[in-house]
């Protein structure tokens, strides 16, 4: 049996960890490479890097902090922010990173979920999605694009169900309400898009306790749970967190 | 010196990366002369298994023939599924035929793709897995799988609601589904046995 993944996640911002609130307020959180080879050590079981540079460096920057993670971290990473094409993903795939994600690019242009699942394997591709929960339709949640600055008219859960059936290997579910306020994630949203898909969705957003976690793959049915500022602020450690799951009866790797 | 096979496709320089980690001198590249020359010859691949075959080209049949003479050989993901006969992803294709099987479909009924670590039941006659416990996880990334029918080869099996064939070894040929670059530390030994295999050296 496939076990439940723990994945720290690292926003990357002009070089250096970042971690904010509904994706504002940014502290820092330390060096990219050290803290993937940390989490690594300390037994995560994936790791995804995602840059939040906003400015035309990013695309160097981005390339250059995959090499160098990929000389230090022998699990698998994803590596996503602002990639727009099938030969950037090429690129930073061969630089290292096990799979890509994409977000904006996807909503714009559809296509590049199936040339990437054509050329690289739908393993490798990762469909981004930041929701926010609608104002005016209830359990119902709008996608988001750049960074989340962006609302659009798009329901999340017929997007994933959309994205998955374009190319896309997986669903990296972001609650822009819950991001970074360590109070839970959206298990509605979380359970409501793992029921549209039959590929993994990874919960994100709103991790603070343990119970979180459990919650996250139990509840909202999540493949896999990320995490950023209970495990960058060393709230628990990661190997704290496979031994709550695997004491309540989940499959991990330890 | 072993030879990790460039073919254009992703992923790899982990691998590289992975055994140079290990102190394992191994080199990029698809040079015929080096790669006739390597002491082992590793075939990994991040890709679809039409493009990884059409990619690979003539360096396929090079390959093989190596690989029929003795020279130790090691498939990972998509470069082990072309050990076997044919493969149905996105079309079919033929594969290098250096062990029997073809590759399918994961059987419908689970998450497809097969992502993530799962639990290894590892045999004890199976070289790459040398001094690693019996049991345990390693990192998988695949939609498609190879159904075994070769009577010579050693398979070590994993569990996703069947017996999915994880790694086999016929002979001098080994593979492997999931990701030993990617597999943390057992993942890493995995490697140095291979280099071990190869007769190269391993910190």
């Amino acid at each position: 049996m496939l076990a439940r993944r723990i994945i720290p996640c690292l926003d990357v911002k002009d070089g250096r960890v970042v971690k904010g609130i509904h994706f504002q307020n940014l502290r820092d959180a330390g060096d990219p490479v050290e803290l993937g080879a940390r989490y690594s050590d300390d037994g995560a079981d994936e790791l995804v890097f995602l840059d939040i540079t906003a400015t035309l460096r990013r695309r160097k920057t981005i390339v250059e902090l995959v090499r160098k993670v990929a000389e230090n971290v022998f699990i698998p990473f994803t590596v996503g922010g602002g990639i727009t094409s099938v030969e950037q993903m090429d690129e930073l795939l061969r630089c290292g990173a096990e799979k890509c994600s994409v977000n904006t690019a996807a909503v714009q242009n559809p296509d590049i979920l199936t040339k990437a699942a054509q050329r690289f394997g739908n393993q490798c591709v990762v469909l981004a999605i930041d929701a926010r929960r609608s104002k005016t339709k209830a359990d119902h949640w709008q996608v988001t694009v750049k960074a989340g600055t962006e609302a659009t008219d798009i329901d999340a859960v017929e997007w994933a169900a959309e994205g998955a059936k374009s190319g896309a290997g997986e669903i990296l579910l972001t609650s822009m309400d819950a991001d970074g306020t360590q109070q839970g994630y959206d298990i509605e949203l979380t359970r409501a898009v793992a029921d549209a898909v039959t590929i993994p969705v990874i919960a994100s957003g709103g991790a603070g306790t343990l119970e979180h976690l459990y919650d996250a793959i139990v509840k909202g049915r999540a493949e896999a749970v990320l995490m950023a500022s209970i495990t960058h602020f060393e709230n628990y450690t990661i190997n704290q967190m496979k031994q709550y799951l695997r004491d309540r009866g989940i499959a991990v790797n330890l | 010196m072993l030879i990790v096979i460039d073919y254009n496709v992703g992923n790899v320089k982990s691998v590289c990366n992975a055994f140079r980690h290990i102190g394992c001198d191994a080199e990029l590249s698809r040079d015929h002369k080096k790669i006739e020359a390597a002491s082992a010859l590793v075939l990994p691949g991040v890709a679809a298994f039409g493009f990884a075959v059409n990619a690979l080209g003539d360096l396929g049949s090079f390959i093989k023939d190596l690989a029929l003479a003795g020279k130790p050989l090691l498939g990972i993901c998509v470069g082990y599924q072309m050990l076997f006969d044919t493969s149905c992803e996105f079309g079919s294709y033929k594969g290098l035929g250096l062990v029997s099987g073809n590759v399918v479909d994961i059987p419908p009924g689970r998450v497809v793709p097969h992502m993530g670590w799962n639990k290894v039941t590892l045999p004890k006659d199976m070289a790459l897995f040398e001094g690693i416990e019996a049991q345990k996880h390693f990192y998988f990334a695949h939609s498609f799988y190879a159904d075994v029918t070769d009577t010579a080869a050693k398979i070590a099996y994993t569990d996703y609601g069947f017996k999915l064939p994880a790694s086999i070894q016929k002979g001098n040929i080994y593979g492997t589904q999931f990701h030993p670059e990617k597999s943390s530390n057992q993942g890493l030994q995995v490697l140095r046995n291979f280099a071990q295999i190869a007769g190269e050296r391993s910190a």
